[in-house]
């Protein structure tokens, strides 16, 4: 039976959602490149890595350095996944392991509710209460020690709700086994269902990491915004996201170009987590 | 059992409720802070008025008004490209085929896009290209790429949720194949949908970073689509960052959006039980 003429214009018409839904992400790339191109080809690759300091507004002439930016958002982002990571561990341990049935229930509604809140609420209560608090110990307070602290919390509910659904996922048989030993509690959590589940929990963890380097409004709201390699936890720095927010307003020509520079690095420390997840994962995400 | 390890689980034990009470604590922290400071300032005055002095008095309205617009346009746009792309990937390609996968690899990759990245393509490609501006036409089509994939994700799960019985049933029956979408498996998909709404809507309406070069600031009452309008995402930021005494107003300012977030949830929780359950077929 040949299909009706309804169904070939339905056909149609999901095949064109669908291209249009999986060309997005090549428009967008493509237009990344673009519009970086003028700078990246009249400045060159090696400035953008060695000028002397960040002044693009003053044409091809002016100084490329990103290096701050991407000290920056590297070291903000480890930060936060250093607190992050075990915290976040820790927590899917207990909803799944430690926790009477009640307070694990509560406990992971309290995180997903965590998860809800958004980055620029995590960001305005960062800036008005972390920030001052920050201060009376070391001004001026808006930080690297700050970002990482409110992008540790954004992050968190990430690797705990991912980690957990990693060990919930571990075949019962593996416990009933451990039981059998006569295995003990801490015995079977750590040398059982953390390897066992470690692929899932470290994908967990880059997807994390992919979120805290690409996240915003927080980081620009506690961070400080001083384009400088930070030294010390308490120095401010500027993170490449908050780069872009900053200069966007009023870049124009060859610094809006340098400023889709900074975009293209994004993207690229991004895919390069997701290619990790990739190889991360026990399966791909999608099949 | 040892005591050696007897003692470490009781370690463990212990770090596990220090770690618990930490992030409880900061929980508690976080809420008790915003709505001790943010709650007496909302009021219905609060919500109807719109902003003054840059928006450290006066309410909210025009910001309320800007924010529905521009998800009306995302959703507008997202909801049929969405269920739409779902249903081709689902229904109409075979699962493992070649297609499917690179649309669902690009749609992987569209999801892991920083929201800032999208904010500078929508201010190009949607305001400049194709001359939109600032508007909240911008802002909308910006969002709607950022929803797009986890919309899809979730109603092509609800798809495939659809049992095997609906297709072949409906083949069995001679339906063509946009009935058989139309009437049996989209019922049986939407719980999915509904799901792939809520996030999507969630993750709009938090959203700032996308729409400060997309939508814009202004604060007006828009008058049409192409009008550029401050969503409440962005006055929270603005208030914050750039006028100094409007701390009172984006107290109140993150209360509301936290609220519609919780109401939003609510709704959906509430309608996949009551109005799915009664729908969705056996």
């Amino acid at each position: 039976m040949s299909p009706s003429r309804g169904d070939r214009w339905l056909a149609g018409a999901l095949g064109l959602a669908a291209a249009l839904a999986g060309g997005a992400i090549v428009l967008i790339l493509a237009f990344l490149v673009i519009e970086a191109w003028p700078a990246l080809r009249q400045v060159g690759l090696s400035r953008f890595l060695g000028d002397s300091g960040w002044l693009p507004a003053a044409g091809p002439d002016g100084n490329f350095n990103l290096v701050p930016m991407l000290a920056g958002t590297v070291a903000v982002t480890a930060g936060a996944m250093l607190l992050a990571v075990p915290a976040g561990v820790i927590s899917a341990i207990f909803c799944r392991y430690y926790a009477p049935l009640g307070v694990s229930h509560i406990y992971r509604r309290l995180i997903e509710v965590l998860a809800g809140i958004p980055s620029v609420v995590y960001g305005f209560w960062g800036l008005v209460v972390l920030v001052p608090w920050i201060t009376r110990f070391r001004p001026p307070g808006q930080s690297l020690l700050a970002g990482a602290l409110i992008l540790a919390l954004m992050v968190l509910p990430t690797v705990a709700l991912l980690a957990e659904s990693a060990l919930r996922s571990l075949p019962r048989s593996y416990f009933e086994g451990a039981a059998a030993l006569g295995l003990g509690r801490f015995t079977t959590v750590r040398s059982l269902a953390l390897p066992a589940a470690a692929p899932g929990i470290g994908a967990g963890c880059v997807l994390a990491t992919a979120r805290a380097l690409g996240e915003t409004m927080a980081v620009l709201m506690v961070c400080g915004n001083v384009v400088q390699v930070p030294t010390s936890f308490f120095d401010p720095i500027r993170t490449l996201t908050a780069n872009i927010a900053l200069e966007m307003a009023y870049a124009t020509q060859f610094h809006r170009s340098a400023l889709f520079v900074s975009g293209l690095a994004l993207m690229g420390l991004v895919g390069l987590l997701i290619s990790a997840v990739e190889r991360l994962s026990p399966k791909p995400a999608y099949e | 059992m040892n005591r050696s390890s007897v003692k470490a689980d009781r370690t463990a034990t212990f770090l596990c409720w220090i770690v618990a009470f930490a992030v409880t604590g900061t929980f508690f922290w976080i809420l008790w802070d915003l709505l001790g400071h943010g709650f007496k300032g909302i009021s219905w005055s609060f919500l109807t008025t719109q902003p003054r002095d840059a928006g450290r008095s006066g309410g909210i309205s025009s910001v309320l008004v800007s924010t529905s617009l521009i998800l009306g346009v995302c959703l507008g746009v997202a909801i049929p490209t969405g269920v739409g792309t779902a249903a081709f990937l689902s229904e109409w390609i075979p699962r493992k085929s070649r297609v499917g996968r690179w649309i669902r690899r690009s749609l992987d990759l569209l999801a892991a896009v920083p929201s800032i990245v999208f904010g500078l393509f929508g201010a190009v490609f949607f305001g400049e290209v194709l001359g939109f501006g600032f508007s909240i036409l911008s802002g909308g089509l910006t969002l709607a790429l950022m929803v797009l994939p986890i919309l899809i994700r979730a109603t092509e799960a609800g798809f495939r949720s659809a049992s095997e019985e609906l297709r072949l049933g409906g083949a069995a029956l001679g339906l063509r194949r946009a009935t058989i979408l139309r009437h049996l498996l989209l019922p049986a998909a939407s719980h999915g949908i509904v799901v792939g709404l809520v996030l999507g809507v969630g993750r709009a309406l938090a959203e700032t970073a996308a729409l400060i070069f997309t939508s814009g600031y202004v604060t007006r009452m828009p008058s049409s689509l192409l009008d550029s309008g401050r969503s409440i995402s962005v006055h929270i930021y603005d208030l914050a960052m750039n006028v100094p005494g409007g701390e009172a107003n984006a107290y109140a300012t993150a209360v509301v959006l936290i609220l519609l977030l919780i109401l939003i949830n609510s709704l959906a929780s509430w309608a996949t039980q009551t109005w799915l359950g009664g729908r969705s077929l056996p």
